[in-house]
């Protein structure tokens, strides 16, 4: 009875929360003079309004989900993984890199993809380790540590854009020279969405869900992330579990970042992470670590995405509202659980 | 190259550290009052364009100012609802205001892109001017930069030699023991969020109307700033003079990076834009290894001298935070 | 001036702290609440010092009925507390901490107020430096500087929350000597404690406490028997303890050399027998923690031997040390022991070591977590969050997840603010283990608790270690003198004379 209640009451403030976020976003555009319901049709429309945008949706759903479940697992042992865009950057350049390596041998495409996938999962949980390292054997915050190595991941990648692995002729903003389509990983019809992917991401999810809810080890790392001290003191080696959530959380990244090369664009671009590993975070905020909401609301999220590219067509908006959008969300939630918990005094 | 050059290149130096100086010092007085303000990247960058938008708008380098200003406090304030009344996590939402300030600003400044601005240019002050060497490093900068100057000794002595700037250091290492001698600490925690906001918000503006003019949406450059304004809080240990010391040698090393840039071709540009970021972890590491476990185990097994010596030199490096910082306060 | 409580009540959750309790102090006087860990009397304090509202009733000062509802309207009252850990700030100067707080100009100036602060502390004999840190003070000496403190903000009224523990014989006798001065000056002095020796022999007029209530006020002379039946609501007869120290030696330090800033502790030598219970007296700071955390792992001695169970364990971590037999109880049980917004179940599950394959059998650590519930009487259930569980609750917890065959359990503070029973039964299962061969090392600040229980005790001081004393010969007033610096070149004929030195 009194469950049902607080947990009906809990569900009215996240709508509240839902109706701040919105409300904030109309007036912003009511402040520049734009028409709020237009521009909302415009999102919905062109997130459900035709089955390539629908595809598309799902295209970036597989990345968010990946590098959501990464982050769950590094919240969990109480760490803030600011360097995850990093890491998918790190995930998509080692998978470009095997690619290229095995481009004109006979090796079998397929052995490629699988090892490039690989080495894109290597990649990334390399870049995550380092920040774990800073952290543990350096006492620099991850969060500083972790960003640092974004920007350095950035220029890394441009780096090698527009200088090793530029394209004859004229190095660009879009990218590497396009591999062969023997190296792609095969889509759905002629869309850019993957079965491979979607299962890869299930599985992922699948196993994120199991890990953090019913081993030792989730158990331990929850421990961790509670409070580091006491556990320690009961006999957990705490920095050698950050290290591996790290690891962990450098794995999913790495896929992500690998799948964006061998599945969407079929090479390397310069925002090749997209923002998606911020994102994530965001996510794991709003769901409040709960591995089992990951799958829906990444799927909003990215819905939110893929409507936001319609605004500038359109109304000459720039499409970087979704992300007001997401973020107000997000932190009215927030906010709506604080006031929740004052106003209902437990904890 | 000759010694007008250089003396030109490093007043320069003072005149682009000043945002850093005037983000960073902002960031120490809220810190100091125990609360982590991690929005300022996404502040800097927001204040930064509503700064500009306001000036073109009005024609008014004065409001645009203060514009930025008022962004700053504006989200300064929505960190200290959050964290001071709400008790939510003061990383989460700063994080989260910093991304959704970041993309507030590319959205709203979108009509604004390109377009020409006022810019404050500097103004001498006289006789001062005249001193050699002095005069022009000091004296022929912008009037925010001699601001900047100031807010660095007024928030040292405010700090360290004034009765609420005790108490300020109180309430950041332990309110409780604040809350007895009669502090409001939840009130003065508003207020140091609220002001060292500001302070933040005046950071932005004076990169789009002096230091980068301009408004340039995602190509503005400003990106990183505010990460590493909170880096050089930590580094500066809390104080504000070690935290000027700490924005002058980044803005320095910036244009040590783009002097050798034109004379050392051979480095590819990319590898010296981002180069302040690995050394910021790299001075993190030298102000935070003395905190670690294995160092200690490992100082342990040196011979005395040089234990001895490395301790203290260890001990000097190292910045520490104030006690309660980023930890709510509750009577019972 | 004249305090009176008028049916007071606070309840914080379940627990009612204070009931309907009306009290009357009068001025001039020094008054004692006496009462056990968790009888409330610390509560009661802090509404009167307005740290803390309660839930109903008032405060009536010289017969006018007040509302405090901060510890500024407090002192405005003259109203002033010393907490029972110091509220003050360990990085500043003494003088800044004296400062605080004041009013005045903007700017500091420094060199009036020290010249009132020395004039002030040569009152009561104090001698503080006005430059030094606090964080160099002893527990007794920041007393002291709160005491000077709140009378120079006017305090007429100076409430002491258990102001004996963690203090030298001679710093007691300065304190009870300051408070005579006070009331001498018609001030009106609170003293409480849980300590009866202190009540009777400082006290006018004591009242006591019990779990919440008020059960009564007796006036000096005390009767001790009366007193303890008041507190306790029973006579608390304490069991004859034996020493249970088997010959073979489990532990031993040998040279140990440690530096930890400020303290360099040098040449520690000793061995520890299976069953031995040895207990580390001296003033918070003096070196025990330092050494306690080294017998452990947590820190690495610069010189010297750890050998536990003929192992040579020198140099390395906690956990090898853990998987050699030894554990650690902190004093901070929720920032060091326990892990708080982890359920009972759930810390039995991390500390277990059976059943670790990849999943959690949830109904095997559920079974196992109510079988240890039972047999530790803990007052919760599987699914309790450990940072719900009181006190002792979570001490007896914290001890029912220690291994079964352990050679050395090392504890902090094993009964701080725990009361008479947990206290009984936290030893009671201690010594259980001693009678199996497990050894005991433990720090108390509690000078009682130190001799009741240890076979023998290592007594420091300033990051000096004494030999071991047989705690049969020694007496409380001589460990008191001890902790101070006092009597060690009597006591172990060291050529160093230690009343010389005076603070780390």
């Amino acid at each position: 009875m009194k469950q049902a209640r607080t947990r009906s009451l809990s569900i009215l403030f996240q709508l509240g929360g839902l109706i701040l976020a919105f409300g904030f976003v109309t007036l912003i555009l009511l402040s520049i003079d734009a028409n709020p319901a237009e521009a909302f049709r415009l999102i919905w429309q062109g997130a459900v309004g035709n089955s390539t945008r629908i595809a598309s949706v799902f295209v970036v759903w597989v990345p968010l989900v990946l590098v959501t479940c990464g982050v769950l697992v590094t919240f969990t042992a109480g760490l803030w993984n600011i360097g995850i865009e990093g890491q998918i950057t790190l995930g998509a350049i080692f998978t470009t890199g095997v690619i290229r390596l095995f481009l004109d041998t006979p090796v079998h495409p397929v052995l490629v993809i699988v090892l490039s996938i690989l080495a894109g999962m290597v990649g990334a949980a390399i870049w995550a380790v380092l920040a774990g390292l800073l952290k543990v054997f350096g006492g620099v915050n991850e969060i500083f540590g972790g960003l640092g190595l974004n920007f350095i991941a950035t220029a890394l990648n441009i780096g090698l854009i527009f200088g090793a692995w530029s394209r004859p002729g004229v190095a660009s903003m879009s990218g590497t020279e396009p591999f062969p389509e023997a190296y792609w990983l095969p889509t759905f019809q002629n869309f850019r969405f993957s079965w491979y992917s979607i299962a890869l991401t299930v599985v992922g999810l699948v196993v994120i869900y199991f890990l953090l809810q019913g081993t030792h080890f989730g158990l331990r790392l929850k421990a961790v992330g509670k409070g580091i001290k006491s556990a320690f003191r009961l006999g957990i080696p705490t920095w050698q579990h950050m290290l591996l959530s790290f690891l962990i959380c450098g794995l999913f990244a790495g896929l992500a970042g690998a799948l964006q090369v061998v599945a969407v664009y079929h090479r390397l671009i310069p925002a090749i992470s997209s923002g998606y590993g911020f994102m994530g975070l965001m996510i794991g905020m709003l769901i409040n670590y709960q591995a089992i909401w990951v799958a829906p609301i990444a799927l909003f999220f990215a819905a939110l995405n893929i409507g936001g590219i319609q605004l500038p067509i359109v109304m000459k908006l720039d499409s970087t509202l979704t992300g007001v959008l997401q973020g107000s969300l997000v932190l009215f939630i927030l906010l709506m659980q604080g006031v929740k918990q004052r106003v209902l005094g437990n904890k | 190259m000759s010694g007008d050059i250089i003396l030109l290149g490093l007043a320069g130096v003072i005149a682009s550290g000043a945002p850093i100086v005037l983000a960073a010092i902002g960031e120490t007085l809220t810190e100091r009052a125990g609360v982590i303000n991690l929005s300022l990247n996404g502040t800097i960058i927001l204040s930064a364009m509503m700064g500009f938008w306001v000036a073109v708008e009005f024609d008014s380098l004065l409001l645009g100012f203060f514009a930025g200003a008022l962004v700053g406090a504006l989200v300064a304030a929505i960190v200290a609802f959050s964290s001071i009344t709400l008790k939510q996590s003061q990383v989460a939402v700063g994080f989260i205001l910093t991304i959704t300030c970041r993309d507030l600003a590319y959205f709203l400044g979108n009509p604004i892109m390109g377009r020409q601005g006022p810019i404050m240019f500097s103004t001498p002050i006289p006789l001062l001017r005249q001193i050699p060497i002095i005069g022009p490093l000091f004296f022929q900068q912008s009037l925010m930069t001699y601001f900047s100057m100031i807010l660095i000794f007024l928030a040292w002595f405010w700090i360290s030699k004034t009765r609420p700037g005790l108490m300020l250091q109180g309430i950041g290492e332990k309110p409780a023991a604040a809350f007895v001698r009669g502090a409001n600490v939840q009130a003065m925690r508003y207020f140091y969020t609220i002001l060292g906001g500001a302070l933040v918000g005046l950071a932005g503006p004076l990169y789009t109307l002096s230091v980068k003019p301009g408004w340039k949406g995602t190509i503005t450059g400003l990106d990183g700033i505010g990460w590493i304004a909170l880096a050089i809080t930590i580094f500066g240990g809390w104080n504000p003079i070690r935290v000027a010391f700490g924005a002058y040698l980044f803005a320095f090393l910036q244009w040590l990076g783009l002097v050798l840039q034109s004379s050392w071709t051979f480095i590819p540009s990319q590898v010296l834009q981002v180069a302040p970021f690995p050394l910021m972890i790299l001075t993190l590491l030298l102000v935070n290894l003395g905190n670690t476990e294995w160092m200690d185990r490992l100082l342990a097994t040196l011979p005395d001298g040089v234990r001895i010596r490395v301790k203290k030199l260890i001990r000097s490096l190292r910045s520490q935070p104030p006690a309660a910082l980023g930890t709510p306060f509750e009577r019972q | 001036m004249k305090i009176g409580f008028n049916q007071i009540n606070k309840h914080f959750g379940e627990v009612h702290a204070n009931a309907d309790i009306t009290l009357d102090v009068q001025s001039g006087m020094i008054f004692g609440i006496l009462g056990e860990n968790g009888a409330g009397k610390s509560t009661l304090m802090k509404i009167l010092s307005g740290f803390i509202q309660p839930d109903s009733g008032e405060i009536v000062l010289d017969g006018k009925a007040v509302s405090i509802e901060t510890p500024a309207d407090a002192i405005k009252f003259g109203i002033g507390m010393l907490h029972q850990d110091p509220l003050d700030f360990p990085p500043m100067q003494v003088i800044d901490n004296f400062i605080v707080g004041q009013r005045g100009g903007l700017i500091l100036s420094h060199k009036d107020v020290i010249k009132a602060f020395r004039e002030l502390q040569s009152q009561f004999d104090f001698s503080l430096d006005p430059d030094a840190y606090v964080d160099t003070l002893t527990v007794g000496e920041r007393q002291q500087l709160e005491i000077l403190r709140l009378l120079w903000l006017g305090a007429r009224v100076l409430i002491l929350d258990e102001p004996t523990t963690g203090i030298s014989i001679q710093q007691k006798e300065k304190l009870f000597a300051a408070l005579k001065v006070l009331a001498g000056q018609r001030k009106t002095i609170i003293f409480v404690s849980h300590k009866l020796e202190d009540v009777e022999v400082l006290c006018d007029q004591v009242a006591i406490l019990r779990k919440g209530y008020l059960v009564g006020q007796v006036d000096a002379p005390y009767d001790t028997d009366q007193l303890v039946e008041m507190m306790f609501g029973k006579q608390i007869v304490l069991k004859e303890l034996e020493s249970v120290a088997q010959d073979k030696v489990v532990f031993e330090l040998q040279d140990l050399y440690i530096e930890q800033y400020p303290l360099a502790i040098e040449n520690v030598n000793f061995s520890l027998r299976a069953g031995e219970v040895i207990g580390l007296a001296g003033m918070e700071g003096s070196g025990q923690d330092v050494v306690l955390r080294a017998c452990t792992g947590l820190l690495r001695p610069v010189s010297g031997r750890v050998i536990v169970n003929g192992t040579d364990l020198t140099g390395k971590n906690y956990l090898e040390f853990m998987q050699n037999g030894v554990a650690f109880l902190p004093a901070s049980r929720l920032e060091e022991g326990l892990v708080p917004g982890l359920t009972l179940a759930e810390h039995f599950t991390v500390t277990t070591e059976d059943k670790q394959q990849l999943f959690i059998d949830k109904a095997y650590f559920r079974q196992k977590s109510e079988q240890m519930i039972e047999e530790y009487h803990i007052i919760g259930r599987p699914e309790t969050p450990v940072e719900s569980l009181s006190g002792g609750n979570q001490q007896r917890a914290a001890l029912s997840l220690l291994k079964d065959s352990l050679s050395i359990i090392l504890l902090e503070h094993p009964t701080r603010g725990l009361d008479i029973e947990s206290t009984i039964y936290m030893w009671d299962k201690l010594k259980e283990r001693c009678k199996l061969g497990t050894s005991i090392f433990f720090i108390s600040g509690d000078l009682d608790e130190i001799l009741r229980y240890s076979d023998r005790i290592l007594v420091f001081f300033s990051g000096r270690v004494s030999p071991p004393l047989d705690s049969a010969t020694v007496s409380l007033e001589q460990l008191g003198q001890l902790i101070g610096g006092k009597g060690w070149a009597k006591e172990f004929g060291d050529e160093e004379t230690y009343e010389a030195s005076t603070n780390p």
